[in-house]
């Protein structure tokens, strides 16, 4: 008993311990948390309202001994305001996946929301929350790279200024809330000029840098979102890479929250 | 494939409708399939191996901005050996309105209703075509008007179902179906309209936050026939009649995702007055390990249990587990393989094994691989009927 105890004030002293050393820790850090947070809140708030957008894409996937596949599918996007887009993936390319559909809503607090179409089968499947750190369509792209970029996904920690592709950045170290996700965390270059994201390091669940995501040929559209239209995902535990190519991006094309849902999923052309 | 626009050289009566151009498609697939038996068939008369060649092309044509089109979607298989293998069908032919919340669909097409993978119990709408696939995933095209709507409270479509489709079985000279020839050409009905019964069948569901929820009911010819003996003067001919009952069916569906685990529940209650009334349910889980021994691959355990009123010598699950391994390499040719075990909990012997794989062979191509092995002797289990019937197919199929 009296050992129980002792083992008991023990660790309630280590517990203080480290809260008071994590306490002064966080304290000294506040500025360039609220500096990488006020960062991540702006490059959110310039893409506000651009509404919805219908893109075609293609993807190149690259193994290491320099054997390319290709994918091409159409995306339609619904900007959601107080919560993550929706998206709505149709793919072309391979044939023998033409028809299939994917279906996403991106939550801020919560996993997001991915219901998948197989038309052989003429079948909804629900993808279980969990796998967002899988692959997306077997490329280097993970499902949650590719979901709707929200500030409370993160938190952040802004480490120093460094040029990259020409433009001055901030380098950005960003932690993922969301347990499940398949980093420990992201180092993000995001320009000084226009709060673009200019490269992205990720980093595995064992600290080990895993993949580093470069953009290019940004483009201008309604005089304020800008998109990359190459974005190069390169993983370099196994040397195989993603290029990710928007061939068309059109905006405010219509499209409402009835062309976002399971009747729509499966109907997609 | 491609779209191809085209401005339409409208024909007169086509100035009273709004329409500007017609977007079409041409696509689908050729494949061609190998079939081995191991062991000899109870009649001489079946084959041992069987070759065919199919094909399924889709024509897709849309209008007014996609809100109308029109999809047909044929099907042929010719086979080496099973002249009932030969044969044609109208997989989908249809024309699909679209108008903001509501959809209208008339024609021919296929619905999919359910969750779980080793069993469909609740689907019912279309017929299935077992002569394609042993197990029960292809569908005869069904005639049908089904109606769509989507609201606040959920998904609801409603059914009219104007003429049956009788399920397909092996010929003479065909595999899988047992040691009794089924006389396809003198089904017997309970309904005085035999095929030109209307039934009816309507289904909601909805989301509940992680929860999935579906009901359905179904009024009409049953799917699944009662296999009753041949007679002639009252003596047995030493082949089977399938017999469809009218049936009552509500079915239920769940499904609850909750991180790496999708819990799965479908269960049915079927009544009518030439069958015995009965329950049966599947359920189970499927739980996937994304990105195994840090590499691309994600491993998915899929456990599901099934249980039937009725007893074995009526259906073949009955009292069964499930145990299946889903390997998804995530590769750039998408293999993927699916194995397991279905194991009979009433008769120890009775038990199937299973290998479902496939992956791309070069920009269009796809090579699958299909193999069943059976065991299981006992009289009163249906499931001994295929004791006999272990086979691995290979399949080669080329999308255009």
């Amino acid at each position: 008993m009296l050992k129980l105890r002792t083992q008991k004030n023990w660790l309630s002293l280590i517990l203080t311990t480290g809260l008071l050393l994590s306490s002064v820790s966080w304290s000294s850090n506040a500025e360039t948390d609220n500096k990488g947070l006020e960062i991540a809140k702006e490059r959110k708030a310039r893409d506000k309202g651009w509404g919805d957008s219908e893109s075609t894409s293609l993807m190149i996937l690259r193994n290491a001994q320099g054997d390319e596949s290709v994918r091409e599918m159409r995306i339609q996007a619904l900007e959601v305001q107080g919560d993550g887009d929706k998206g709505l993936t149709i793919f072309d390319q391979p044939r023998d996946v033409k028809g299939s559909a994917f279906l996403n809503f991106s939550h801020i607090n919560e996993p997001d929301d991915q219901w998948l179409y197989l038309p052989a089968l003429k079948r909804v499947k629900r993808i279980a929350s969990r796998n967002k750190s899988g692959p997306f369509m077997g490329s280097e792209f993970a499902y949650e790279d590719l979901a709707s970029f929200e500030v409370a996904k993160y938190t952040y920690n802004y480490l120093r200024d460094e040029t990259v592709n020409g433009e001055l950045c901030w380098v950005v170290e960003s932690i993922p809330t969301d347990r499940y996700s398949g980093y420990s965390k992201q180092i993000v270059w995001i320009d000084q000029s226009e709060y673009r994201v200019q490269k992205i390091e990720f980093y595995d669940r064992k600290k080990a840098l895993l993949k580093t995501l470069t953009f290019d040929d940004y483009k201008l559209y309604l005089d304020k979102y800008w998109r990359a239209h190459k974005m190069t995902m390169t993983n370099h535990q196994t040397g195989k890479s993603t290029d990710m190519i928007a061939k068309e991006i059109k905006f405010r094309v219509g499209l409402t929250e009835s062309d976002f849902n399971q009747n729509s999923l499966r109907r997609a052309r | 494939m491609k779209h191809f626009t085209r401005a339409l050289f409208i024909p007169a009566f086509f100035y009273l409708l709004p329409v500007e151009a017609v977007e079409y498609e041409f696509l689908g697939s050729l494949g061609i399939e190998g079939r081995y038996f191991s062991e000899e068939a109870s009649d001489s008369n079946q084959t041992e191996q069987q070759f065919s060649i199919y094909a399924e092309p889709e024509i897709y044509f849309q209008l007014n901005d996609g809100n109308d089109s029109v999809t047909f979607q044929p099907f042929a298989r010719l086979d080496s050996a099973d002249e009932a293998r030969s044969h044609v069908d109208i997989r989908e032919l249809y024309w699909l309105h679209v108008d903001g919340d509501w959809e209208l669909r008339v024609g021919i097409n296929k619905v999919f209703w359910g969750v779980t993978e080793t069993l469909h119990l609740v689907d019912i709408v279309n017929q299935t075509d077992s002569i394609e696939s042993f197990d029960g995933e292809e569908k005869l095209g069904q005639p049908m008007i089904q109606f769509s709507l989507f609201k606040d409270w959920g998904y609801l479509d409603v059914f009219v179902l104007p003429y049956f489709r009788e399920r397909t079985f092996a010929g003479e000279e065909g595999r899988l179906r047992g040691q009794f020839l089924i006389d396809t050409d003198n089904a017997v009905y309970e309904s005085k309209d035999k095929q030109n019964h209307v039934d009816f069948a309507a289904s909601w569901r909805n989301s509940f936050d992680l929860m999935d929820l579906s009901l359905n009911i179904f009024k009409g010819t049953s799917r699944e026939p009662e296999l009753i003996p041949k007679l002639d003067d009252g003596i047995p001919t030493g082949e089977i009649l399938p017999f469809y009952p009218q049936i009552t069916q509500f079915g239920a569906v769940m499904q609850y995702m909750s991180e790496a685990w999708l819990w799965k529940l479908e269960a049915i209650n079927r009544t009518g007055d030439m069958i015995d009334d009965f329950n049966a349910m599947v359920g189970g889980f499927e739980y996937t390990m994304v990105g195994i021994n840090d590499s691309a691959t994600d491993l998915g355990w899929v456990i599901e249990y099934a249980f039937d009123e009725r007893d074995a010598s009526q259906v073949a699950t009955q009292n069964d587990l499930s145990v299946a391994a889903r390997i998804v390499l995530n590769d750039m040719d998408s293999t993927e393989v699916l194995a397991g075990v279905s194991q009979d909990m009433e008769y120890s012997n009775s038990r199937a094994w299973f290998i479902e794989a496939n992956t791309r062979i070069g920009e269009a191509s796809k090579l699958i691989v299909d193999m069943w092995l059976f065991t299981g002797d006992e009289i009163d289990d249906i499931s001994s009927q295929f004791a006999n019937e272990d086979f691995v197919q290979l399949s080669y199929e080329w999308y255009f």
